[in-house]
């Protein structure tokens, strides 16, 4: 039986951090040197943590997925990562950063980890610059900033369209570099397969190589996970094809709590969905909403002619649109967070205005071409106007884009404390595969700043204090029992993977779960809705046992296996996404239970009963998991109802 | 629209590898080039058959895992795009698509169209990057950098490391990836310090995997999914030669 312990330091807020850094142990530079340490996932949080831990002396061994760490999905972030530099003089700070981001999770998220990220943030620009990250400049050669949802400040930092991408190779340049000294060992094309825990403490996983099949057996001191969000889990998301979940969720059948797996965001500017052949959604970043506008016909007869075609948008008059995030949130505009901005575009479309398919509406950039030009426009947004192109055939400096939103993000995932240690000893989670500084919400453009922030700044520290303990323990050989049973296990499954010779492709049981879980657990929830989609996971789950058809040999690349892998994680995940929907009779951020909104139709918490973090632990094959309630206190913010109006 | 596939199989990088030929029916022209081999693969699941092996990740044109050779163009017909960005719209009902893994030497053969391009892992970390380790650096605005050069910096960065020029130069160089790299820390105040020893390290891997010397056709360039300009190699060639003669490193 788990404890929640979040060991979060005493002391006044802003002084948290600090006085951690002051008082935990460290480890000295010649023991550094004989402690293993394990990174999975080679994304912002991964490559940064490995990148650090093997500066400062750890042996770090870390493992990628893909053939190289810079496919890591980190690098499909477009617009930006937020820093309390207030270098525009606008008012910003630590505290105003705090502020927006618990705000923003809709006061879900911890007190303490939130003003560290906060804290930081200005540190990761600086590491960035010098690193050599093109962020964009003004004509005085000073870094440049823009604005994201939910912040009335100039706070974001950006490279283009391409942020991610560039932060994601900063952080992957300082890793080739630790590479080259010895410090980093470098494994690509594995993937984890199973964590092993020895007399409670996490020392080690199982990886299966990509290429040949094999299984292998590694050691670490401690682990680190940094695999990402399951929002894969929905079939269609943004998410890279390889993204998923299966990591965490191998950690958490091993003993660590899985905490708000409910908070998922959809993210409200996506390409609409075209077609069952559709593998992924494209995002279009939210700093289009800095100059865009959202709306849909006023009239209803107007947005039944433009469906059949009758009417382009271009037809519509002024007097004629709904600007309905504007109308609605007049104070801060297209800019709200995403949840409110996702909604409010369901709420349109399931009404009868929506547009194209009839799930989607506009997002329109003739007001700004008309203030800044074409040319500035383009230089701001011109790689997102060319992607939108290429997908949709539609030239959107003429006409309007579609959007809709779709899933994008996990603020749910393993649970952490505030050293970002799971329930399992030696075993840590970094970036979107913890669940900690978002809440019930993710602001725009922090999922960089936390990714980076838990690798390069909170982990070399917080994992010091753990391994300080450790450098009385020599390496565990991996040929212990415990190594055994976890590799045998694994042989095991992939074996009966293999042995079903079904009817059905991975991919039709992929998308069916997609189905469900979009349809049941996805922008409006039900109680009746998921009762209902509980026992459709069951079903699918046991039929995709059953009757699962995996073409190809174990012992070569074979992508159809390594997805029946996943799927069969995501299968058991899904339906703990939907209990913990069930259980949280609220609506918070990302989480929007329909039988709680006030009456004009925004969510509703319920501070009372649920003003906690749901952690779940795994009781077994078939067993009821068991929620565990971490209390949120507000020491130091007034809770209230989140208001963007 | 109806197509015929002449796809590259091949069982492992040292079995000998063959072209199959597949029918496809019915394929939207919205559908995306890797959506239209998904549909294929989902049929040869059907079938029992193996399907075919490609990389691919992000499928948004930015993770450079995908990079296909159609019809005899790195990312096929299309200009500035990917190969998962490519739609089937750009080719005609009836057409013949011939479906090609990335030839070089560099880059051996995993499987049927997979490729390891971990050359060019090893290429940065011979020196594609600044000496910094976390913390203890400067204010991000203690060092102004001129917005030209930051741009300039920017536009060489955006290199997504796909390895389309390499397929694309007869002599499989990686010039164009490898000055890309070069340039943007050249043009930035903060990768002077290491500029010659940078310069001189990569070429010197570069050449030592095996990728051929650049003759000036320009073929990456013509290719390259995110445009990166040859004038990135202009730039890595006078870097070289002034590393060479006037650095002591």
């Amino acid at each position: 039986m788990v404890t929640l312990n979040s060991k979060i330091p005493q002391g006044p807020l802003a002084e948290k951090w600090t006085r951690y850094k002051a008082d935990q142990k460290l480890v000295n530079p010649a023991n550094k040197r004989k402690l293993d340490v394990i990174v999975v996932g080679t994304g912002l949080a991964g490559a940064s943590a490995a990148a650090s831990l093997g500066a400062l002396g750890f042996n770090v061994k870390i493992f990628c997925i893909s053939d190289s760490p810079r496919r890591a999905h980190s690098i499909a972030a477009q617009g930006g990562i937020n820093a309390a530099k207030n270098y525009p003089n606008d008012g910003d700070s630590i505290g105003r950063l705090f502020y927006d981001t618990i705000k923003g999770g809709d006061y879900r998220a911890r007190e303490a980890n939130v003003y560290r990220l906060a804290e930081v943030s200005s540190n990761i620009i600086d590491q960035c610059v010098a690193q050599g990250v093109p962020f964009a400049r003004d004509y005085a050669g000073m870094l440049d900033n823009r604005s994201f949802g939910g912040a009335q400040v100039s706070r974001t930092f950006y490279a283009k369209g391409q942020t991610g991408q560039q932060l994601l190779l900063g952080a992957y340049s300082a890793l080739s570099k630790e590479i080259k000294a010895g410090s980093v060992k470098m494994y690509h094309r594995k993937e984890m397969m199973d964590l092993v825990v020895v007399d409670g403490k996490a020392r080690g996983i199982i990886t299966r190589d990509l290429q040949t099949g094999k299984l292998e057996r590694w050691f670490g001191h401690a682990v680190i996970v940094a695999t990402g969000g399951y929002g894969n889990v929905y079939y269609l998301s943004t998410n890279a094809m390889n993204s998923n979940g299966s990591a965490a969720w191998q950690c958490y059948k091993r003993g660590a709590c899985f905490a708000n797996p409910c908070y998922v965001q959809i993210h409200p500017t996506c390409i609409p969905v075209h077609g069952d052949y559709q593998s992924k959604l494209t995002l279009m970043s939210e700093s289009l909403r800095n100059d865009g506008r959202i709306w849909v016909p006023k009239k209803k007869e107007d947005a039944e002619a433009i469906r059949a075609g009758k009417l382009k948008p271009t037809d519509i008059a002024e007097q004629d649109r709904d600007y309905y995030l504007e109308r609605r949130y007049p104070a801060f505009g297209n800019l709200v967070p995403r949840d409110i901005a996702s909604r409010a575009a369901k709420e349109r479309c399931d009404a009868g205005y929506g547009v194209g398919s009839g799930q989607a509406v506009y997002l329109d950039f003739k007001d700004a071409i008309e203030r800044l030009g074409k040319d500035k426009v383009e230089a701001r947004y011109g790689n997102l106007f060319q992607m939108y192109e290429k997908i949709v055939d539609q030239n959107p400096y003429q006409t309007p884009m579609m959007i809709y939103p779709a899933v994008h993000y996990t603020m749910g995932g393993l649970w952490v404390d505030y050293e970002l240690q799971t329930t399992i000893e030696g075993l840590f989670a970094a970036g979107e595969a913890n669940f900690s500084d978002h809440g019930a919400n993710r602001l725009g453009a922090s999922a960089l700043m936390q990714g980076l922030a838990d690798g390069y700044f909170v982990l070399p520290y917080t994992i010091q204090n753990y391994l300080s303990k450790e450098i009385y323990n020599a390496p565990i050989p991996t040929t212990v029992a415990e190594f055994d049973m976890a590799e045998q296990a694994v042989r095991e499954k992939i074996q009966k993977l293999m042995s079903i010779k079904g009817e059905k492709s991975v991919d039709t049981f992929q998308k069916e779960l997609g189905h469900i879980m979009w349809e049941y657990v996805g922008m409006g929830r039900t109680k009746e809705g998921l009762e209902k989609a509980i026992p459709m996971i069951q079903q699918l789950r046991k039929e995709f046992w059953e009757n699962v058809r995996i073409v190809g040999e174990e012992n070569t690349m074979n992508p159809e296996l390594e997805k029946a892998i996943r799927l069969s994680d995501h299968l058991e995940l899904a339906e703990l996404i939907a209990r913990d929907a069930l259980q949280r009779e609220e609506s918070c951020g990302g989480h929007f239970r329909e039988e709680h909104q006030t009456e004009e139709g925004e969510a509703k918490r319920d501070d009372e009963h649920f003003m906690f973090v749901g952690a779940w632990e795994y009781k077994g094959e078939n067993q009821e998991p068991e929620l565990h309630k971490e209390d949120l206190n507000y020491e130091f913010i007034k809770v209230q109802q989140r208001n963007y109006k | 629209m109806n197509l015929t596939l002449k796809i590259w199989r091949q069982e492992n990088a040292k079995a000998k590898g063959r072209f199959e030929t597949y029918k496809l029916e019915n394929i939207s022209p919205d559908c995306s080039f890797l959506e239209m081999l998904d549909i294929l693969n989902e049929q040869l699941v059907n079938k029992l058959a193996h399907p075919v092996c490609f990389d691919n990740d992000c499928r948004e044109g930015i993770c450079g895992m995908c990079g296909l050779y159609i019809n005899g163009r790195p990312h096929g017909p299309d200009d500035g795009v990917t190969t998962c960005q490519l739609h089937m719209r750009r080719f005609k009902d009836g057409d013949t698509i011939v479906i090609e893994p990335w030839r070089a030497k560099p880059f051996p053969i995993i499987k049927d169209l997979v490729v390891d391009r971990s050359a060019f892992d090893k290429i940065i970390q011979e020196g594609g990057y600044i000496s910094v380790t976390t913390g203890g650096v400067p204010d991000g605005n203690a060092i102004p950098i001129p917005k030209k050069n930051a741009d300039e910096a920017m536009d060489s960065a955006a290199c997504i490391g796909c390895g389309a020029c390499v397929a694309a130069c007869k002599n499989a160089s990686a010039m164009l990836f490898v000055s890309a790299k070069v340039s943007q820390l050249t043009l930035l105040p903060q990768g002077k310090p290491e500029a010659a020893k940078r310069v001189q390290a990569m070429v010197a891997k570069m050449d030592e995997l095996g990728f051929g010397n650049c003759t000036n056709t320009y073929a990456c360039e013509a290719e390259c999914p995110k445009s990166i300009k040859r004038s990135n190699i202009a730039r890595m060639n006078r870097e070289f030669i002034c590393a060479k003669v006037c650095s002591e490193e």
